[in-house]
């Protein structure tokens, strides 16, 4: 039977015995290391791969929420320095949980914060009652600047270079971890 | 007197689900819809391709949260606007990057995503062509030998 073909038959016969088994391995690598990303948090399937980086920020213009002062597309791109722009609001749990961390952040860097979608009131009360770790603070009531910044949800946090080119982002919030690995890094080679 | 009040009662429950496969295509809330049935119905073939981002696998016509809403109304303006359902598309993805397409485009990326459905095909059919062309009847076994021949002439032998 295997007689009559060609010489190369048994190589080939193991060829494709092997073939199954190197891509069944191939596929386990490739899951292993996705799941592993996910644990080490290097790789997050429902991350949302911001086009604004290295943008100069979108156009906009915001008014005033209590106890600070609006801004602005001009105001950022009229800085010299880094600047942190924070999204927040009152009704969002997770930016309860990193106001301690942006307070001890603010001295380091500036942050400005933006109320997504809250009562003027409302916002205030809850910068009021973390401390207030933000420099100027905007009102975005109707959440239609945000969709131009390409936010999903609160909070989120860029990072703003010289001239109001966003250099960073993060839709997860801002851990004290984060700050020593990324943030204070990324702000110290802005400033020179 | 009752009979009338029930009347009109069974006349607006009557509307009521007349009335419902109208309101529930798509959107939350029939104010949401743009009054030319044309641009709506574009409205919603643009929404039906876009993600919603909180609920990262329904589409934003389909859910029901926040975020999806207001991009519900930001699609519905530009349509109005009389702009093109590429120029929406574009808009959106110049914000949330192809993320917000439920549909992914041709990239280096999602090549191989792209061409499985073809490569499957192809595997498939040259598979299938060896199995065809492969002959069917195995080469004939050795002829008998002598012993075997005897010992087969012995065992068939009448008694």
């Amino acid at each position: 039977m295997s007689g009559n073909t060609s010489p190369s038959s048994p190589t080939r016969r193991r060829l494709l015995m092997a073939t199954p088994l190197v891509l069944a391995g191939a596929t386990g690598v490739a899951f292993w290391r996705m799941l592993s990303g996910m644990t080490h948090g290097s790789f997050d399937p429902h991350d949302i791969h911001a086009p604004v980086l290295d943008r100069a920020v979108p156009d906009f213009n915001l008014p005033d929420q209590a106890p600070s002062q609006g801004f602005g597309a001009a105001d950022l791109r009229a800085l010299k320095t880094p600047v942190l722009v924070n999204y927040f609001a009152s009704w969002c749990i997770p930016c309860v949980a990193e106001m301690p961390t942006l307070n001890a952040l603010k001295a380091q860097v500036p942050i400005w914060g933006i109320a997504y979608k809250d009562k003027p009131e409302h916002a205030m009360g809850f910068v009021q009652r973390a401390g207030n770790p933000y420099a100027r603070i905007a009102a975005d009531r109707d959440g239609l600047a945000a969709i131009d910044w390409g936010v999903s949800g609160v909070p989120e946090t860029f990072l703003i270079g010289p001239g109001g080119i966003i250099r960073w982002h993060t839709a997860a919030p801002i851990t004290e971890e984060l700050i020593r690995t990324t943030i204070l890094p990324l702000v110290d080679r802005l400033k020179q | 007197m009752t009979v009338r009040i029930l009347r009109r009662a069974l006349i607006a429950l009557a509307l009521c689900f007349m009335l419902a496969p109208l309101v529930a295509g798509a959107v939350d809330d029939p104010s949401e819809m743009l009054p030319d049935p044309a641009q709506e119905q574009r409205a919603e073939a643009i929404g039906s391709q876009l993600r919603c981002l909180v609920c990262q696998n329904e589409s934003i016509e389909d859910s029901s949260a926040d975020l999806a809403r207001d991009l519900r109304h930001v699609v519905r303006e530009h349509v109005a606007k009389g702009e093109s359902n590429r120029q929406v598309m574009d808009w959106m993805v110049d914000r949330y990057g192809n993320f917000i397409r439920l549909r992914p485009p041709l990239t280096a990326g999602t090549l191989l995503l792209w061409l499985m459905p073809v490569l499957a095909l192809l595997v498939g059919v040259a598979v299938a062509l060896r199995a065809f062309r492969r002959p069917r009847t195995t080469s004939s076994p050795p002829p008998l030998t002598d012993a075997e021949r005897a010992r087969l002439d012995d065992l068939t032998r009448p008694r």
